[in-house]
C-alpha cells in the first residue's frame, strides 16, 4: 500500500501496482522449485533409510573416489558463479558477456556431468548395479535425479543461448533467463545437500 | 513393434467388459459423427481443445470429472452387487482377479479422476472472478494441467479393454505392487497414468498459488479474500508440499519395476514400509486438498443464502491455515497396526484428534452463519445442511478411529470403509454438486432445474446412509475391506440394505443427469442475469457467462464481500481501462503434451520403447518451441 493524496487532499491508500509478467513467472517459478526440492527431500529421505541396505556388499563410502566429488562440486559451484556473472551481463544486456559466461556455464555442467556419469560407469562395470541393492539403488536414484535436472538445464541454457543469438535478450527472454539462474542456483543448492549427506557423511577417518 | 502387447491382452472373454467397451465405443464414434456432420471440428479445436480461458478450462475439467464419476461408481454398484450376492456357496458374478482390480480402479478414479478434476474445476472457474483477476497467472500452463490430467484419465480408461488393471488396492502397497507378485501390466497402467496426471496437479498448484497471491485485483488485501479463495490457496499449497512426494514415491515403485531396483522389494534390503510411510505423508495431505475446496464451497453458499455476512471469517481463515499444518502431522494413523509402536502410535492419535478441532471450528462458524439469518433452502442450501450433519458424522467416527488401540480391531474393516466414504461424500461430493448448482447460471447463464435437483439431494442423502450405515455394522462385526466373497449369514442383511441404498444413489445420479439434459432443453426459460443469488462476492458482478476478459474494469475492493457493499451501499469503484485488454491467445500445447503424453506412457506400460522415445523428443520439441514463441497475446476491446 503506498500514501497518495486524493481530490479533496486528504491522504488515502492508493494500490500497490500489479506485478510484471516478470515478477509473476520468477515468484511462480520459485514455487515450482520448491516443489521441486519435496522431491528431492523424498529421495534423500530413502536414502537416509535405505544406505545401509547393502545386501551385504561393501559400506557405499567405500565405493567413492573423493576426489571426482570435490572436483564435480568445483565445476558445479563455478558455473553457478558463471551463471550469475551470466546474468548481470544479460540485465545490461551485454550479449558478449552474456553468451560466453554462458558457454563457461555449459563446459563446467558438462565437466560435472561427464565426471559423474563416468564414476556411475565404472561403479557398475565393478560390479556395483543399480539393481543389486536398495542401498546402490537409492544412490543411484538420488545422484542421477540431481544429473537428469542438470542435463534439462543444459538443454535449457544452449536453446537460451540460440534464442539470445537469434532475437537478442526481449524481455520474454530475459523472464525466462531469470527463471533458468534460479534453477541453475537450486540445483547447485541441492548438489551441496547431495555432496554432503552421501560422499561425505559416514567417512571413516 | 507394440512391445509386449498382442490381440491376447484384450479380455474378449469378459462380457462384462467387453459389453462395455462396446457401449463406450459406441459413444465415442456418435460424438464424433455428431461433430462431423454438424460441422464443429473447428469450433471445437477454437473453442474448446485449444482455449486457455480459465473458465472454460474449469468447464472441461468438471466434465472430465462428471464422467469419471460414472465409471467408478459403476465400479462401486458392482461391487455392492457382487457382495450382497456373494456367500456361503453362490461365487457372486466377479472372480477375485477381476473384483481386485474393480476396487482398485473404483478409488484410483474416484480420488484421482473424479474428485480431484471436479474440485480443481471448480478452483479454476471461481478463483480469478472471485479475486477480480482476468485469468490465473499462468493461462498456457493451465490448459497444460488439464491436457496431462485428461491423459492420465485416458490412460486408466484404456486399461479397461487393453491388458488389466492393478489389483493391489488404490494405494499399490509394495510388495504386492513389485514386479514380482503383480507381473502384469497393471500396476503399469497405475503408475504411468498417475504421474501423467500428477505433473498436472503439480503445475496447476504452482499457477493457483501465483495467481492469488499476485494477481488479485488492486486493493484486495489478504484478509479481504473470499473464503473460498482461501480455501483454494490452502489447497493448492497442500498440493504443492505434497503431490512430490507422491511422484518420488511412485517412481522409485517404477525403477523398481522396470530397472530392477531394490526400493521396496522383500530381498536385497528393500523396504516396504518406506512406502508405506511415504505414501501416506502424501495420501493424508491428499484428503485434505480434496476437502477444503469443499468447505470454501459451503462457506460461500451458506452466506449468501443465509443473506448475512459468514460468521467468524477471521476464525476460518485461521482454521483452515491451522489444518493446512497440522495435515502433515498425522500420516500414521493410516497404519497404526504396522509396528510403529505404542509411543509412535500415541503421537500420530494425538495430531489426528487436534486437527479435528479447528474443523470444529468451522462447522460451528456455519452454524452460527445460518442462526438469525433468512435462510432460503435451495439445493445448494440442502447439500450443505446435508454435508454438515453427514460429514460431522464421518469425523466422529474419524476420531473414534483416531484411538489406536480401537484401530487394532478396525482397520481395514467395512468400519473404515464407512468412514472415509462418510467424510468424503459428506464433504467432498456434496460439496461439489452444492458448488455445481450454485455456480452453475454463472458459467452457462442458465440455472438448473431446482426440483430435480432437490430430488437427486433427497436420493443421494437417504442413498449414502442406506450405503454405509450397515457397513459401519459389518465392520465392527469384523467383516473386512476388499473381500469378494463371505461365509458370515448375519452380515447378509446389512449387505443387503447397503445394496439398496447404492440403488438409491443411482437413483439420484439418474435424476441429476436428467436435470442436466431437461435444464439444458428448456434453457430459454431460465436465463438469469448476472446475480441470481443475491450473492456477495465479484464473481456475481459480472454477467452470466462472464466475458472472455472476466471484468471491462477491474473492481477497488477494498473491504470483504465487497460486491455486496457496492450493492448495499450503491457505491461501486472501479479501476478505468483506457482503450484495450491484453488476453492471452488460445496454444494447442496442452493438447499435443497431452498426446505424446498418453503415447509415451501407454509405450512404457507395454515396453513399447520406440514410442516412449519418441514421446520424450516430442515434448522436449514442443516445449522448445513454445518458449521460442513470445508473441502470445492479443488485444481485446472491452464491450
Amino acid at each position: 500500500m503506498i500514501t497518495t493524496l486524493s481530490e479533496d487532499g486528504a491522504p488515502q491508500l492508493a494500490p500497490d501496482p500489479m506485478p510484471t509478467r516478470q515478477e509473476v513467472a520468477g515468484f511462480g517459478f520459485y514455487l515450482y522449485l520448491l516443489s521441486d526440492g519435496v522431491l528431492f527431500a523424498s529421495l534423500f529421505a530413502a536414502f537416509a533409510v535405505l544406505r545401509s541396505a547393502t545386501a551385504g556388499g561393501p559400506d557405499l563410502n567405500s565405493l567413492f573416489e573423493l576426489k571426482n566429488a570435490y572436483f564435480e562440486t568445483a565445476c558445479l559451484l563455478t558455473s553457478s558463479f558463471t551463471c550469475g556473472l551470466a546474468m548481470i551481463g544479460a540485465d545490461r544486456r551485454h550479449l558478449r558477456q552474456t553468451q560466453w559466461l554462458f558457454l563457461a556455464t555449459v563446459i563446467l555442467g558438462l565437466l560435472f556431468l561427464v565426471t559423474e556419469v563416468r564414476e556411475l560407469v565404472s561403479l557398475a562395470k565393478n560390479g556395483f548395479e543399480f539393481s543389486n541393492s536398495a542401498a546402490l539403488s537409492s544412490f543411484f536414484t538420488l545422484v542421477c535425479t540431481h544429473g537428469l535436472h542438470v542435463t534439462a538445464g543444459l538443454i535449457w541454457l544452449v536453446v537460451s543461448m540460440a534464442q539470445i543469438r537469434v532475437k537478442g535478450i526481449t524481455p520474454a527472454v530475459f523472464r525466462r533467463l531469470i527463471c533458468f539462474s534460479l534453477f541453475w542456483h537450486v540445483l547447485d543448492i541441492v548438489w551441496i545437500a547431495v555432496f554432503t549427506f552421501v560422499y561425505l557423511v559416514g567417512i571413516k577417518p | 513393434m507394440f512391445g509386449k502387447l498382442t490381440l491376447r491382452d484384450i479380455p474378449f472373454d469378459q462380457p462384462i467388459i467387453m459389453g462395455t467397451c462396446l457401449v463406450l465405443l459406441v459413444a465415442i464414434a456418435g460424438i464424433l459423427a455428431y461433430l462431423t456432420v454438424a460441422r464443429r471440428w473447428i469450433w471445437l479445436w477454437k473453442e474448446w481443445l485449444t482455449t486457455v480461458d480459465h473458465k472454460r478450462i474449469g468447464i472441461m475439467y468438471v466434465l472430465l470429472g462428471a464422467v469419471m464419476l460414472l465409471r467408478g461408481f459403476s465400479d462401486a454398484i458392482m461391487m455392492r452387487s457382487q457382495l450382497a450376492l456373494a456367500s456361503h456357496d453362490h461365487p457372486g458374478f466377479l472372480p477375485p482377479e477381476h473384483y481386485d482390480q474393480v476396487f482398485s480402479a473404483h478409488g484410483t478414479i474416484m480420488i484421482f479422476f473424479t474428485a480431484m478434476p471436479l474440485v480443481v474445476g471448480l478452483m479454476n472457474f471461481v478463483v480469478p472472478l472471485q479475486i477480480g483477476a482476468r485469468d490465473v497467472a499462468f493461462p498456457v500452463m493451465n490448459a497444460v494441467s488439464f491436457w496431462l490430467t485428461a491423459a492420465g484419465a485416458l490412460l486408466i480408461n484404456l486399461s479397461l479393454g487393453i491388458g488389466e488393471f492393478a489389483r493391489t488396492g488404490w494405494v499399490a502397497y509394495p510388495p504386492l505392487s513389485e514386479l514380482t507378485y503383480s507381473p502384469g501390466v497393471g500396476v503399469d497402467y497405475y503408475l504411468w497414468s498417475l504421474q501423467v496426471a500428477g505433473v498436472g496437479t503439480l503445475l496447476s498448484a504452482v499457477n493457483l498459488v501465483t495467481t492469488i497471491l499476485k494477481k488479485r485485483a488492486p486493493g484486495m488485501r489478504m484478509m479481504t479474500i473470499p473464503v473460498f479463495s482461501w480455501t483454494a490457496l490452502a489447497t493448492n499449497m497442500l498440493i504443492l508440499a505434497a503431490f512430490p512426494v507422491l511422484t518420488a514415491t511412485l517412481a522409485m515403485l517404477t525403477l523398481d519395476r522396470y530397472l530392477g531396483g531394490h526400493f521396496f522389494t522383500n530381498d536385497a534390503g528393500g523396504n516396504p514400509m518406506m512406502f508405506i510411510n511415504l505414501i501416506w505423508a502424501w495420501g493424508h495431505p491428499e484428503v485434505y486438498i480434496l476437502v477444503l475446496p469443499a468447505f470454501g464451497i459451503f462457506s460461500e453458499i451458506i452466506a449468501t443464502f443465509s443473506g448475512k455476512p459468514l460468521f467468524g471469517y477471521r476464525s476460518m481463515v485461521v482454521a483452515t491455515m491451522v489444518i493446512t499444518l497440522l495435515a502433515f502431522t498425522t500420516w500414521v494413523h493410516h497404519f497404526f497396526t504396522m509396528g510403529s509402536g505404542a509411543d509412535v502410535n500415541a503421537f500420530f492419535g494425538i495430531t489426528t484428534m487436534l486437527i479435528a478441532i479447528p474443523t470444529g471450528v468451522k462447522v460451528f462458524n456455519w452454524m452460527f452463519t445460518m442462526y438469525g439469518g433468512r435462510v432460503t433452502f435451495t439445493s445448494p442450501v440442502l447439500w450443505t445442511i446435508g454435508f454438515m450433519l453427514t460429514f460431522t458424522l464421518g469425523g466422529m467416527t474419524g476420531v473414534l478411529l483416531s484411538v489406536p488401540p480401537v484401530d487394532f480391531t478396525l482397520h481395514n474393516s467395512l468400519f473404515l470403509v464407512a468412514h472415509f466414504h462418510n467424510v468424503i461424500i459428506g464433504a467432498v461430493v456434496f460439496g461439489v454438486f452444492g458448488g455445481l448448482t450454485y455456480w452453475f447460471p454463472k458459467a452457462f447463464g442458465f440455472a438448473l432445474d431446482e426440483r430435480l435437483g432437490k430430488a437427486a439431494f433427497w436420493c443421494w442423502f437417504f442413498g449414502f446412509y442406506l450405503a454405509f450405515v450397515p457397513l459401519y455394522v459389518v465392520g465392527l462385526m469384523g467383516m473386512t475391506r476388499r473381500l469378494n466373497h463371505y461365509d458370515n449369514p448375519a452380515w447378509t442383511p446389512y449387505l443387503l440394505v447397503a445394496w439398496g441404498g447404492a440403488m438409491l444413489i443411482f437413483v439420484g445420479v439418474m435424476l441429476q443427469i436428467t436435470q442436466l439434459v431437461v435444464s439444458i432443453r428448456t434453457r430459454h426459460r431460465r436465463k438469469v442475469g448476472a446475480d441470481p443469488w443475491n450473492g456477495r462476492t465479484l464473481e456475481w458482478s459480472v454477467s452470466s457467462p462472464p466475458p472472455a476478459y472476466n471484468f471491462a474494469a477491474l473492481p477497488q475492493a477494498e473491504t470483504l464481500d465487497a460486491y455486496w457493499v457496492g450493492k448495499t451501499t450503491g457505491i461501486v469503484r472501479t479501476f478505468q481501462v483506457d482503450g484495450e485488454i491484453e488476453m492471452p491467445k488460445n496454444s494447442s500445447l496442452g493438447f499435443f503434451l497431452a498426446f505424446f503424453a498418453v503415447l509415451g506412457g501407454f509405450g512404457m506400460i507395454w515396453h513399447a520403447w520406440w514410442a516412449a522415445e519418441i514421446s520424450v523428443i516430442a515434448i522436449v520439441a514442443l516445449l522448445v518451441r513454445e518458449s521460442w514463441d513470445e508473441d502470445d497475446t492479443l488485444s481485446v476491446r472491452p464491450v
